[in-house]
C-alpha cells in the first residue's frame, strides 16, 4: 500500500512537471521563436518594432555605407520585390558584401530600420544560410531571383 | 590498394556483426553453448576490423591519395600533417567511419572486459550491440562510402574548411564520439537485461562503469567543443544553442540522469524500469543528434552535409532502433519486479528529483531544437535561439543545482526533513552573504538570472564539499571524492557562466596604428599591422600590447587569415588569460580611412566555465577508478596467489 502510494505521488509529480514544462515551452516558443522574413514579407505583413526576427535577402549594390565611427554600417536588404534599410554595429562576417546573401538577426526600430545584432553571411558554396538556398542576385537589374 | 583494403575490412566487419547477432539469437534461443562461445571472439575481431578500416582512411589522408574521392573533396596536399590526420573525421563519411569504429571498439571492450554481468545477459548485450552496429554499417556502406575512388585521380584536393583547421579538430570529435557512441553500450545493456529479465542491482553495478566512462568522454568532448567555438568563431560566446551543440547536450543530459539513477539501482535496488528507460533514451538522443547533424535538416553554423537521401536513411535507422527499443521495453517491463521502496525524504527521492529536472531540461531542449522543423512543415521559417533556451533551461538548471547540493547531504532510504535542512544551514548562510555582497556591489548592473546564478554557484560550491565535513579524508573512498569534485565542478562552471554574462565588458572601436583602446581597466595599444604567411594561409596580423592599471605590457596578435583552398577568411582571436578572466581581442576589417575595426572583451572568470567542465569529467573518472579498483585489486591478488 505504502509503496504504491509513494509510486503514485512520484508518477503524478513527474506528470505535472512534464506537462508544466510543455506548457511553458509552448508559451515561450510563441514569444521567442524568431520568424524568418524576406523584405517582401515585411512590407506585406508588417513586423512590430522590437520583435526578434531574422531578415534574409541580398545586400543591395551601392547601398553599403560606413558611419564615421568606423564600426557601424548601413545597408539595404532586398529580395527583388521590396527593400528594407538595415543597420549593424560590429565586425561583419568576412563574406558580407554588396550583392551577396545575408541573414540578419535583430529587430526593427520604430522608424522601420532593421537593427541587426548578428549577421550571417554565405560562407562558401557549402556553407550557405538555408533560407537563401537557390536565390541569386542579378548583376544587371540589381534584383534577386529565386533559383530552381 | 589501401582504400580497397579498408573497404574490405568494413564489409568483413559488417558480416561479422551479422554473424554475431545470429550466434546470439540461436545460441540463446536453443541454449547452444558452442554457439555462444564464439560470440566474444567475433565481437573482438569485428572491433579490430573497423579499426583497420579507420586506420586505412587515416593513411589515405596522410598520403594525400588524390584517387580517393573523400580525400579530394576534403583535403589538400599543402595542408599541415595534423590537419590531414584530423581532417579524416572532419567530413561526413569520415566521421561516420569514426562512429562505427568507436562502436566496434565499445563492443570489443564489452566482450573482453565485462565480467560482472550474468552470462546470458552478457551475450544478449553483445547481440544488441551487433544489431545496432549493423544499421550503421549499412548506412556507411550503402550511402556514405568513405573509400570511393575517382578516375582519373585529381591533381590536388579542395581543402578542408578553414574553420576546422585547428588543433581542436584532433581532440574534440573523437572525444565526443567516444561519449556519444559509448552510450550505445548502456543501450545494449538495457536491451540485453530486458531480454533476459535480469534488471537488478547486480545489473546496475555492471552497467555503471560503462555509463561513467562514456559520460566522462562526453563531458570532455562538450567542454572542448565549447572552448573551441569560443576562440575559433571570434564571437566571444561559449555556447550558441546551435542545433549541433544541442545534439551533444541532449545525450549528456540523459546520461547524467542515467548516471544517477543507475547509482540508485546499484545501491538500493530501486528505479528499475526508469533506469532501463533512461539507458534507452540516452543513446536514442545520440542517434537523434547524429540525424540532426548529418542530415543537414536544421540551419546551423555547423551545417554539414545537406543530403536528403542520407537524412532519410538515418531517420529510418532512428525509427527502427528507438521504436524497437521502446517496443521491447513495453513488452518486457511488466516482467521486471518492483524495486525496493523508499521514504519521501531520502537520497533516493533527491535523485528522482535530479532525474526529473534533467528530463524536463532535456525535453525543453529537444522541443526547442525540433520546433523549427515542425513549423517549416506548416510553411513558416523560424529559428529558436538563446532567448528561448536561456529563459526555459536557465531557471530549471538553477533549481537542479540546489537539489545537487542537498542530495549528497540526505541519507539513503529515510531521513528527517529538519535534519537535512540543518545540514543546509551553512550553504544557505553563505548564499545570503553572497547575495548581499553582489547586490551591494553590482545592483542595477546585473540581471536576475546571472545574480541567481552567482549566488547559487557559491552556495553549491560550499554545499558540495560538505559531504567531506568531519570525515577522515584519507579514508574517504575515491568515488566520494569523485562525486564531490564533479559537483564542485558544476558550481565552478555555473560561477563562470554567471560571471561572464553579468560582468563582461565589450568595446567596439575603429583604431589606427598608434592608437590606444581603453576598456575595463585595460589599455590596449595598437602598434602596427602587417602581413604574415603560414603553411597554407596568409594573414593580416595586428601587433598590440595590453597592460592593466599601468602594469607590465603583454603582446597580443589577433589575425585575419586568408585560406586559398577553399577560399575563405577566418578571424583568429587573440586571448590573454589571467587568473581572474580573459581579454579577448578580434581584428575586423579596414574601414576605408586607415582605421581597423577592433572588438575587445574583458570576460571576468570566463575560464571557470571550462575549468568546471574538466573538474566534472575528472570527478567522473575518479568515481570510475574508485569503483573499479577494488575489483582489480582482488583479481590481481587472486592471480598473484595462484
Amino acid at each position: 500500500m505504502k509503496a504504491k502510494h509513494q509510486r503514485l505521488i512520484l508518477a503524478l509529480a513527474a506528470l505535472a512537471a512534464l506537462i508544466g514544462a510543455g506548457l511553458l515551452a509552448a508559451s515561450a516558443l510563441k514569444d521567442e521563436a524568431a520568424y524568418f522574413y524576406a523584405p517582401a514579407d515585411v512590407k506585406a505583413k508588417g513586423v512590430e518594432p522590437g520583435k526578434a526576427i531574422r531578415l534574409g535577402g541580398m545586400v543591395v549594390k551601392g547601398s553599403l555605407r560606413r558611419a564615421a565611427d568606423g564600426v557601424t554600417i548601413h545597408f539595404d536588404v532586398t529580395d527583388g520585390k521590396a527593400r528594407v534599410p538595415a543597420i549593424f554595429s560590429g565586425i561583419a562576417p568576412d563574406l558580407f558584401r554588396e550583392g551577396s546573401g545575408v541573414v540578419a538577426e535583430g529587430a526593427f526600430d520604430t522608424k522601420g530600420t532593421f537593427v541587426a545584432t548578428n549577421l550571417l553571411a554565405k560562407h562558401d558554396e557549402r556553407y550557405m544560410p538555408r533560407e537563401l538556398e537557390g536565390m541569386q542576385y542579378d548583376e544587371k537589374t540589381h534584383q534577386m531571383k529565386a533559383g530552381q | 590498394m589501401i582504400a580497397e583494403a579498408g573497404l574490405a575490412a568494413l564489409w568483413l566487419a559488417a558480416a561479422l556483426a551479422l554473424l554475431q547477432l545470429v550466434l546470439v539469437v540461436f545460441g540463446l534461443a536453443g541454449r547452444k553453448e558452442e554457439l555462444l562461445g564464439a560470440v566474444r571472439p567475433v565481437a573482438v575481431s569485428q572491433g579490430l576490423l573497423t579499426l583497420l578500416a579507420f586506420l586505412s582512411l587515416i593513411l589515405l589522408f596522410l598520403r594525400s591519395d588524390m584517387s580517393v574521392m573523400l580525400v579530394v573533396t576534403n583535403s589538400h596536399s599543402m595542408k599541415p600533417w595534423l590537419y590531414k590526420f584530423a581532417g579524416t573525421w572532419g567530413n561526413h563519411e569520415g566521421s561516420m567511419l569514426l562512429w562505427v569504429t568507436v562502436m566496434g571498439a565499445a563492443g570489443s571492450a564489452v566482450a573482453l572486459f565485462e565480467r560482472a554481468l550474468g552470462r546470458s545477459t552478457h551475450m544478449a548485450t553483445l547481440g544488441a550491440q551487433a544489431a545496432i552496429s549493423l544499421g550503421f554499417y549499412a548506412f556507411l556502406l550503402f550511402s556514405s562510402n568513405p573509400f570511393a575512388r575517382i578516375d582519373p585521380p585529381a591533381a590536388d584536393g579542395q581543402g578542408l574548411n578553414p574553420l576546422l583547421q585547428d588543433p581542436g579538430l584532433a581532440f574534440h570529435p573523437p572525444t565526443l564520439y567516444l561519449g556519444y557512441v559509448g552510450l550505445s553500450v548502456a543501450f545494449s545493456f538495457a536491451l540485453g537485461a530486458l531480454l533476459t529479465r535480469q534488471v537488478d542491482a547486480a545489473f546496475a553495478r555492471a552497467m555503471r562503469p560503462w555509463v561513467l566512462a562514456a559520460w566522462v568522454m562526453l563531458t570532455l568532448g562538450i567542454t572542448a567543443g565549447s572552448y573551441w567555438a569560443y576562440y575559433e568563431l571570434g564571437w566571444g560566446g561559449w555556447w550558441f544553442w546551435d542545433p549541433v551543440e544541442n545534439a551533444s547536450l541532449m545525450p549528456w543530459l540523459a546520461a547524467t540522469a542515467l548516471l544517477h539513477s543507475v547509482t540508485v539501482l546499484a545501491t538500493r535496488d530501486a528505479l528499475r524500469a526508469w533506469t532501463v528507460m533512461l539507458a534507452v533514451i540516452a543513446f536514442s538522443m545520440s542517434m537523434v543528434g547524429t540525424f540532426l547533424v548529418r542530415s543537414g535538416i536544421l540551419t546551423s553554423v555547423h551545417a554539414f552535409a545537406v543530403d536528403p537521401e542520407r537524412g532519410t536513411f538515418i531517420l529510418a535507422l532512428l525509427a527502427i532502433y528507438i521504436g524497437g527499443a521502446f517496443a521491447l521495453f513495453g513488452w518486457r517491463i511488466g516482467a521486471v519486479r518492483e524495486g525496493a521502496p523508499f521514504e519521501l525524504v531520502s537520497r533516493e527521492t533527491m535523485l528522482v528529483v535530479n532525474n526529473l529536472l534533467l528530463s524536463v531540461i532535456l525535453g525543453l531542449v529537444l522541443i526547442g531544437t525540433l520546433y523549427p522543423l515542425l513549423t517549416e512543415a506548416f510553411g513558416h521559417k523560424v529559428s529558436v535561439g538563446a532567448p528561448y533556451f536561456d529563459r526555459m533551461a536557465g531557471p530549471i538548471a538553477l533549481v537542479l543545482m540546489i537539489a545537487m547540493a542537498a542530495g549528497p547531504l540526505t541519507r539513503w532510504r529515510r531521513d528527517r526533513f529538519r535534519a537535512v535542512a540543518g545540514r543546509l544551514l551553512i550553504p544557505a548562510a553563505v548564499a545570503l552573504v553572497t547575495l548581499a555582497l553582489v547586490v551591494a556591489l553590482a545592483w542595477g548592473r546585473i540581471g536576475v538570472l546571472p545574480l541567481a546564478g552567482l549566488v547559487i554557484a557559491v552556495a553549491v560550491a560550499v554545499g558540495s564539499v560538505a559531504p567531506l565535513w568531519k570525515r577522515n579524508l584519507r579514508r574517504t573512498p575515491l568515488f566520494t571524492w569523485g562525486m564531490v569534485i564533479a559537483h564542485l565542478g558544476c558550481a565552478v562552471s555555473l560561477g563562470g557562466m554567471a560571471s561572464d554574462s553579468a560582468f563582461t565588458v565589450e568595446k567596439l572601436a575603429a583604431a589606427r596604428p598608434g592608437d590606444t583602446i581603453e576598456t575595463a581597466g585595460w589599455a590596449l595599444r595598437f602598434t602596427r599591422i602587417m602581413p604574415i604567411a603560414g603553411d597554407n594561409w596568409t594573414a593580416l596580423q595586428a601587433d598590440m600590447t595590453a597592460s592593466r592599471d599601468g602594469g607590465g605590457a603583454v603582446e597580443l596578435h589577433p589575425q585575419s587569415r586568408f585560406f586559398a583552398s577553399p577560399p575563405t577568411t577566418t578571424t583568429e582571436a587573440a586571448l590573454l588569460t589571467r587568473w581572474n578572466g580573459q581579454l579577448y581581442v578580434v581584428l575586423g576589417q579596414e574601414t576605408g580611412d586607415g582605421r581597423w575595426q577592433v572588438r575587445v572583451w574583458w570576460k571576468p572568470f570566463v575560464t571557470f566555465i571550462w575549468l568546471g567542465g574538466i573538474m566534472i569529467a575528472l570527478g567522473g573518472a575518479l568515481a570510475l577508478v574508485g569503483r573499479e579498483r577494488r575489483g582489480w585489486l582482488m583479481k590481481w591478488r587472486a592471480r598473484a596467489a595462484a
